[in-house]
């Protein structure tokens, strides 16, 4: 299960809005498996339908986590045309065993679907989300 | 002096648990090589067909080696390579 503040989901739902068409991605950067630090990362790819963090600012922001004795809690990216599920290439790139994959679709303008996963060894399991005020 | 290398959770597996070990080589090509002979397997998880795999990020100190000259970028002692997956998908 995630738990994560409604103030954290307000803000990877804004980023994902910001961004649309475009996927948009990030990171919550947290302790003991505890979101608290939102990071919006560059979609280096710039695309509707693939996203890759840029290489660089990636090793700034994983650095930073290491010094902080943080760890990536949650790895979100929105999808702009499809549901909030994950593609087969997010299960084929899925690289931190540990980590909340978020999913938010912005494809209705009205409705937003917020969803997260654990994705280990190339099988998805959907997980509960407790938005906690 | 060798060099450090620091390895991302997803290929602890092959370190025994270690998030850095060390390993010598002129290039980052024979780095890798050194690592695979005490470490089996890490390499396939790192280059495929001569080239380095797409989706592993690789640098050495503060700069992505595919901006230096890829698997033939010369290491020396004291130099810090991290191996980071990129984070991508579709």
């Amino acid at each position: 299960m995630l738990t994560i503040s409604q103030e954290l989901v307000d803000k990877i739902i804004a980023h994902a809005r910001a961004d649309h068409p475009d996927e948009a991605c990030g990171v919550i950067a947290g302790r003991g498996g505890v979101p608290e630090r939102f990071v919006p990362m560059e979609n280096a790819e710039r695309s509707p339908t693939f996203y890759r963090f840029d290489s660089m600012e990636q090793l700034r922001v994983w650095r930073e986590m290491d010094d902080r004795d943080e760890e990536p809690v949650v790895i979100y990216h929105s999808h702009t045309a499809t549901e909030a599920y994950p593609s087969r290439t997010d299960i084929s790139y899925a690289s931190e065993p540990d980590a909340h994959y978020v999913l938010v679709s912005t494809r209705d303008e009205q409705d937003v679907e917020f969803r997260s996963f654990r994705i280990v060894d190339g099988v998805v399991s959907e997980e509960e989300v407790r938005f906690i005020p | 002096m060798a060099i450090e290398v620091r390895i991302p959770t997803i290929l602890r597996n092959y370190t025994g648990g270690a998030k850095a070990v060390s390993a010598e080589g002129a290039t980052l090509d024979e780095l890798i090589s050194n690592l695979e002979s005490a470490h089996p397997g890490i390499k396939e998880r790192l280059v495929d067909q001569g080239n380095l795999r797409r989706f592993v990020n690789v640098y050495l100190n503060d700069e992505d080696v595919r901006f230096l000259g890829g698997l033939g970028t010369p290491v020396s002692d004291g130099d810090t390579v991290t191996v980071l997956p990129a984070v991508a998908g579709g």
